[in-house]
Order: structure tokens, then C-alpha cells, then sequence
């Protein structure tokens, strides 16, 4: 891991040098050792502070809709998913493309803090990853546990480590590939449950949401700089009034807004205070795309056009819903 | 106490959606074809299904709604060309969204209709009015402050 960290940092000082770029947006150390924070890196010798590790899961592609306004070159560094919401973003005209360069970094998955909190360890201060176990090291010892229970959901259904958008890499020089798993499984399970009980249990997790807007937030596809949460009028803008309506409503048309063009790359779930599964509203929407309209990865072929804004005269009938939602 | 506890016989409130050119005039040919549908159909008109956000369903929903219908011209026969294709592509995805909530897929439907079509249009409100009543009241989309 450090000699890519290595890698890095001297590929980015040469692109300073060299004036190709004026800027780097990477990750910095937050403020517990396993927050890592998107930041900005200026002058070259601040790039001291520059991490690259098993806590860097944050997308930065949503950044470079600011950072490509801005005047300069910015030198991006992105994991292989990254760059499906990269050409995504492009794909809608969000990023100015010579404003970046991009450094295609190797990605090995990232951890989920909550689930390591879930198996009750606190005061974590680092993680090794051997290719197989992660140690994990906190202010009260080691712990190892495998990657399955540590690894963010999105990172155990990798979608590859080929990056989709790059001005060059940085290769791993050991790479290393995720088992096959269905990403669809925990919504093939709910589509196979009864209406009531899949009411019961999205009533249960929906209701757990504080409209913190986190989830718009981190969103590459959520991009509109109106958006229609805020304005007060919606009847969602805020949590005042405690209905199910309310909650429904919003993740409703969250999810909606970005159906077909949602890569997946899981931030949503990711950043949620609450821990409610967004992806899988998401992913639903990827899974009736892919069995109606053929399989669809957005992002992967920035010219390709969306599901959404694209037919096709043999389209099915919305009835297939209510006849049980088959093709 | 008496007026209180009385159980009034349960009337769906229904929107539908029907467009200008020919889910409207579809309706409109069933009123002056004498021929009787429902009135608790309350029809919005708009310029083409299409224009039908999303949004509108649910609001439909929120304020009270037991059942939400969209017609349109039929697939192929769009008074602008295309716009029934990307209805019918949203509205599939909604409607399988809605039903991933646990929400009852029956008080969702789009129907074609066309100008010529006046019996259809009045068979299917009667049809989706019947489902709707035996459906009962739409609790899990209702918005408490819209309630009277």
C-alpha cells in the first residue's frame, strides 16, 4: 500500500512540476484515524498530507463539478468505480474535461467503519490488509477479521478494477479480484416477499431518516442546482411533520431522479447517519432496467444513451407490474 | 355519538391523467355517447402523457387519491411523436418502484386511449373504479395533513 501511496504523491509532484495541472483533489486525514476527508492540495510541498488507504472511499467525482469551474487544471485521483460516476457526470455535460487529469489509482475495496464498530471495535488506529485477513489495529489490541465482514457492501460487489475514464494509471502491481457475488440478491429477496411485509420493512427503514440530505448530497447524479427538496412548498423539504408519507415520498423521488443514471457506486448508503440500505432502491431500479430494457451500466460508455431518455417501440406495457412484474 | 360511529359506504377518489389529444377526446366522447362512467373520476388534462412527472402520481397520492390512471394516445400514435415511449418507460418504473414499497399495484395504471375510443375509455374508468372500491382506501400513500 505505501508504495502506491508513494507512487502517487510523485506522480503528483512531477504533474505539478511539470505546471500540467495546478492543483490535486485527493483524500486528507480527518479527524479520527479513520476519517479520511476529500480535500485540495494547492502547492507542491503540501502534498504531505495526502492519504491514499483502506479509509479513502469517498467518490470524488462529484467534486470536480466545482473544481472544473475553477480556472487550472486539477489532477483527480480515482479508484476504477469512481470513474463510472467520472464519465456519467461527463456524459451530462457537468465537467469541463479539459479541466482535469485523471490519475487512475488501484483499488483493493475499502472498509465500512460501521461494520468494524458493529464487531464492537473502537479507538481504531489502522488497517493492514494482507490479501486475504485485515488486521485491524485500536488503542486495545489487533483484531483480524476477514474481508467479507469488514469491506463496504459496494466493494464485496466490485464492479472491476478496470478504470472506464483515465489520462493515465497507476497499476496495482498485485491485483486483486472480488469473488463473483449477486449484487441483486438482497432485492431479489424483498421483490419475493409479500407487499405487506416489504411495507413493514421499508416503513421500518425509512423511518429511521432524519432528512439530513446527506444522501442528495454525496450523490454524483445528484448534481441540479435547484433542487426540488428545497423548496418549501414540496411538502418534504423538512422532517416537521412525522409521517410516513413524508419519508416515503422523499426516497421515492430521490431515487427516481437519478434511475439511469445511478452507476451504483453506493455513497448514499455509505454516508447515511442512520444506515438505511438506499443502494437498494437503487438497485432496483437497476435490476427492472437491466430485465426490460437490456443490461445498462451508466457510466461505463460515456456516449451511451440513458435508458430513460431512449425507447424502444416494443418497450413493455406498465402492466407487467401488476401482472408480476416478469418480462 | 350516532353521526360518529355511522360507516359511510366507501367512494374511491380517482385522478386520472388523460392527454390532450386523444385520452381527453376519448372522454369526451363518452359524454356525448351518453355512455356513463363514475364521477368520483376526477380528470386533469394535460398536453401529452408524458408530461406526467412522477411527481404528480404521488402528489395525487398525498393529497388523497385512492387510485391514479394516465392515458395516452396509443404507443405509435403520439400527437408528438414520441412521448408515449418515455412515459411508458417512467411509468413501468415507477409503478415496479411503488410495488417494491409494498404499495398495492393495483391503484396505479395507464391505459391507452384514443379519440375514437369513447366505450374503452368509459369501460376502463368503470373497471378501475370497481378494482379501486374493492381495493378500499389508500392508507400507506396519505398524507396526514391533507386528511380532512
Amino acid at each position: 500500500m505505501q508504495a502506491i501511496v508513494d507512487q502517487i504523491k510523485a506522480k503528483a509532484q512531477e504533474l505539478l512540476a511539470a505546471g500540467t495541472v495546478d492543483r490535486v483533489l485527493g483524500w486528507e486525514a480527518g479527524e479520527l484515524a479513520y476519517d479520511r476527508t476529500p480535500a485540495v492540495f494547492g502547492p507542491a510541498e503540501a502534498l504531505d498530507g495526502l492519504k491514499y488507504d483502506l479509509f479513502c472511499a469517498a467518490n470524488l467525482s462529484k467534486y470536480l463539478i466545482a473544481e472544473t469551474k475553477k480556472e487550472g487544471k486539477v489532477l483527480a485521483l480515482l479508484k476504477p468505480c469512481d470513474t463510472y460516476s467520472f464519465n456519467q457526470l461527463l456524459h451530462e455535460h457537468r465537467i469541463r474535461r479539459e479541466g482535469v487529469y485523471v490519475l487512475g489509482i488501484p483499488c483493493r475495496g475499502k472498509i465500512d467503519v460501521r461494520k468494524l464498530a458493529a464487531m464492537g471495535m473502537e479507538g481504531i488506529t489502522g488497517v493492514e490488509d494482507d490479501g486475504t485477513t485485515l488486521t485491524v489495529h485500536t488503542l486495545y489490541g489487533d483484531h483480524t477479521c476477514s474481508r467479507e465482514e469488514a469491506l463496504l457492501e459496494r466493494c464485496l460487489c466490485c464492479k472491476g478494477k478496470e478504470h472506464k475514464a483515465f489520462d493515465e494509471v497507476i497499476a496495482d502491481p498485485e491485483p486483486y479480484t472480488e469473488p463473483d457475488r449477486d449484487r441483486f440478491s438482497m432485492v431479489s429477496k424483498l421483490e419475493a416477499m409479500a407487499p405487506q411485509e416489504r411495507f413493514a420493512f421499508w416503513q421500518g427503514e425509512l423511518s429511521k431518516c432524519i432528512r439530513c440530505n446527506a444522501c442528495r448530497n454525496v450523490c454524483p447524479a445528484c448534481s441540479c442546482l435547484n433542487c426540488v427538496f428545497d423548496n418549501p412548498a414540496s411538502g418534504v423539504s423538512g422532517k416537521a411533520n412525522v409521517d410516513p408519507f413524508e419519508e416515503q415520498l422523499f426516497h421515492i423521488i430521490r431515487a427516481f431522479h437519478v434511475a439511469g443514471r445511478c452507476t451504483d457506486c453506493g455513497e448514499c448508503s455509505r454516508v447515511c447517519p442512520q444506515g438505511i440500505p438506499l443502494h437498494l432502491l437503487n438497485r432496483k431500479f437497476i435490476q427492472d432496467i437491466n430485465r426490460f430494457y437490456g443490461e445498462y451500466q451508466a457510466g461505463a460508455d460515456p456516449d451511451a444513451r440513458g435508458p430513460l431518455t431512449s425507447y424502444t417501440t416494443g418497450d413493455v406495457e406498465p402492466s407487467v407490474v401488476s401482472k408480476g412484474g416478469a418480462k | 355519538m350516532q353521526a360518529v360511529t355511522e360507516k359511510k359506504p366507501f367512494t374511491p377518489l380517482i385522478v386520472a391523467f388523460c392527454c390532450n389529444w386523444c385520452s381527453y377526446a376519448g372522454a369526451d366522447l363518452a359524454g356525448t355517447s351518453r355512455l356513463s362512467y363514475p364521477a368520483n373520476v376526477k380528470i386533469i388534462r394535460v398536453p401529452c402523457s408524458c408530461r406526467v412527472n412522477p411527481l404528480f402520481i404521488l402528489r395525487a397520492f398525498q393529497r388523497g387519491a385512492d387510485g391514479v390512471i394516465l392515458c395516452g394516445c396509443h404507443p405509435g400514435d403520439c400527437h408528438y411523436s414520441t412521448g408515449n415511449y418515455y412515459t411508458r418507460r417512467r411509468m413501468t418504473l415507477l409503478f415496479s418502484m411503488l410495488d417494491y414499497l409494498g404499495i398495492e399495484r393495483e391503484r396505479t395504471r395507464v391505459e391507452w386511449v384514443s379519440a375514437a375510443e369513447g366505450t374503452k375509455f368509459a369501460a376502463t374508468m368503470n373497471d378501475f373504479v370497481q378494482t379501486i372500491t374493492e381495493l378500499g382506501e389508500n392508507v400507506k400513500l396519505g398524507d396526514l395533513r391533507c386528511k380532512q
